[in-house]
């Protein structure tokens, strides 16, 4: 029994990272209907920055974090500015090669500029010492509940955003419908650029909230390129459409991963990833939480 | 009275097709105009000339007197000028009062800075916007359909609330692109004492090929004719012209009048 609430609970934090990552997929799928593959790699590429900022400048931890995000920003805008813009209209797998192409690239520049090989450690914001209930230490340390929190705050900030803000409100329309939205004097293609800027800085965060859990997790291909498929998994499980089942996605992803991991073998975890992923589209092939079946792809 | 918009000259021509023929026509404020005119006559190009969808061959428009250059869709709420579509256009995944609110962001002065950073402060100016919004509806009659989705309404309905979301913006030229079509006689008349109770705050431009609203709510009426502009005048002018009967109105007019007053 105290092994499952261990479980549960190392699960629900690995898993509100995983949800930070579908959070950001499902943004920029919302806003623009494409997978950004490249997601992976910008998060590797801003955890990278702020890595090299606080591990080998020794600059303050939340120094490194603004300056991320703030990367992220940037990242974000600049790829669908100058990269996604110009495929927008073209056929859906444009935009896919040219994710892919970003990604690849970015892992190259990352390679180039930090070397390829090593494996870096990140030190996390808090203590990953664990609490103890008695004589026994939990699995949820102070830094676990940094992240859970981090993501609650981003995610319930995106929320008022998108539900309670004229800009938010604005983006949905211009997401549901550009040319409407257009006409009525929404500027569109700013919003656009505006939704890949927060998502590309959502993942800066989950990039490095990621990178402190682990030792050796900072490296140019590998732990990133997971974390992308497991956010994409977290994401297409809550209906790559809705925000809350990416969420919940990554919650459940999470929490059954880390059961996965102890119970059966820690040596599959991807592949459980996929599993999970098979075993949700057999039974709602639309997602959890999808709206409807029509889907223009 | 100055014009608020001019058409001056304006030709349209799609490879050898002749759509629209020199048409010249002004808007002044609060007038409201209607543009009629048999099947391809050109009312749809000359709107989508208006709207910034076609570019004119020859010819230009000019909006309180300066020329309309580069003139695209997007520009018209900057200027000042709404229009409804004929499709209705609403959200389908947004309420009606979101749908509404989003045709009222040109008077929303919260961009990304207040909007993203300072939740609170843009506060005021949202609750404005909501009020805003919700009074034009209730203005139109469907200020109860606020929460519901578009697509639980009547048809009736949902174009009210697309009205409401051109005039929400406060436009000072509202366009209006066959707003009567698939309502009931009785909507439709709701329609003509509602685009009369508007005029003392903005000008309309109607296409609209149900005469009897046409000649009910217009103070000009621009007739059409193969791309050409046959005839211009008041409802009774046109109605009298020789031209027009011979061209076009004649017969339909008459057919068109007996009908409503048998009705």
């Amino acid at each position: 029994m105290f092994r499952f609430l261990n479980l549960t609970l190392n699960g629900v934090s690995l898993g509100m990272i995983y949800a930070a990552v579908a959070l950001a997929l499902v943004m920029i799928w919302r806003a623009t209907r494409i997978v950004n593959f490249a997601q992976g790699g910008m998060l590797m590429f801003t955890t990278f920055i702020a890595w090299d900022l606080a591990q080998r400048h020794h600059i303050n931890y939340w120094v490194a974090l603004a300056v991320a995000v703030g990367a992220g920003l940037v990242i974000g805008a600049v790829a669908e500015r100058l990269l996604v813009r110009p495929v927008e209209n073209g056929p859906p797998l444009n935009a896919v090669i040219v994710t892919l192409g970003l990604l690849i690239f970015l892992q190259a520049l990352a390679g180039m500029i930090w070397g390829n090989a090593q494996a870096h450690s990140y030190s996390p914001a808090y203590s990953i010492v664990g609490y103890s209930a008695g004589d026994r230490t939990l699995l949820f340390s102070p830094n676990d509940v940094y992240i859970v929190t981090a993501v609650l705050i981003v995610v319930v900030v995106l929320y008022l955003l998108f539900q309670r803000t004229s800009l938010g409100l604005q983006m949905r329309a211009a997401a549901f419908s550009p040319e409407v939205a257009r006409l009525l004097g929404v500027r569109v293609g700013r919003l656009l650029t505006l939704g890949w800027a927060i998502a590309a800085a959502l993942g800066a965060l989950a990039g490095i909230l990621a990178a402190g859990t682990q030792t050796g997790y900072v490296q140019t291909v590998g732990p990133f390129d997971a974390l992308l498929v497991y956010g994409f998994t977290a994401a297409v499980i809550g209906g790559l459409d809705s925000p809350i089942g990416a969420v919940i996605g990554g919650l459940l992803l999470g929490i059954v991963l880390s059961y996965a991991d102890s119970y059966v073998s820690n040596n599959i975890q991807t592949m459980y990833a996929f599993l999970i992923l098979i075993a949700v589209l057999m039974v709602r092939p639309n997602g959890l939480f999808s709206r409807s079946a029509a889907r223009r792809v | 009275m100055s014009a608020l918009l001019e058409v001056q000259g304006v030709t349209v021509r799609f490879g050898g097709l002749t759509a629209l023929s020199e048409v010249s026509a002004a808007i002044g404020s609060g007038e409201v105009v209607g543009v009629i005119g048999p099947n391809g006559a050109g009312k749809t190009t000359l709107f989508n000339v208006i709207c910034g969808f076609t570019r004119p061959t020859e010819g230009r428009l000019s909006w309180r007197g300066n020329v309309l250059r580069r003139h695209q869709p997007r520009h018209l709420t900057s200027l000042g000028i709404a229009r409804t579509l004929q499709g209705l256009g609403l959200f389908p995944h947004l309420s009606v009062l979101d749908n509404v609110m989003v045709g009222a962001t040109r008077h929303s002065r919260a961009w990304v800075g207040s909007g993203l950073l300072a939740l609170p402060r843009s506060d005021g100016d949202e609750r404005q916007l909501r009020d805003r919004s919700l009074r034009q509806l209730d203005e139109l009659g469907v200020a109860d359909a606020a929460g519901r989705l578009p697509a639980q309404l009547p048809y009736g309905v949902q174009k009210r609330v697309a009205l409401a979301r051109a005039l929400v913006a406060e436009p000072q030229l509202l366009l209006l692109d066959e707003p009567a079509s698939g309502l009931s006689s009785e909507e439709m008349r709701d329609l003509a004492s509602l685009i009369r109770g508007v005029r003392d705050r903005m000008s309309v431009l109607l296409v609209e090929h149900h005469m009897d609203l046409v000649m009910e709510v217009c103070d000009r009426i621009v007739v059409l004719d193969f791309g050409r502009c046959i005839a211009t005048g008041t409802p009774d002018e046109v109605r009298d012209d020789p031209q027009v009967l011979e061209a076009y109105l004649g017969e339909q007019v008459d057919a068109d009048t007996t009908e409503v007053s048998g009705a």
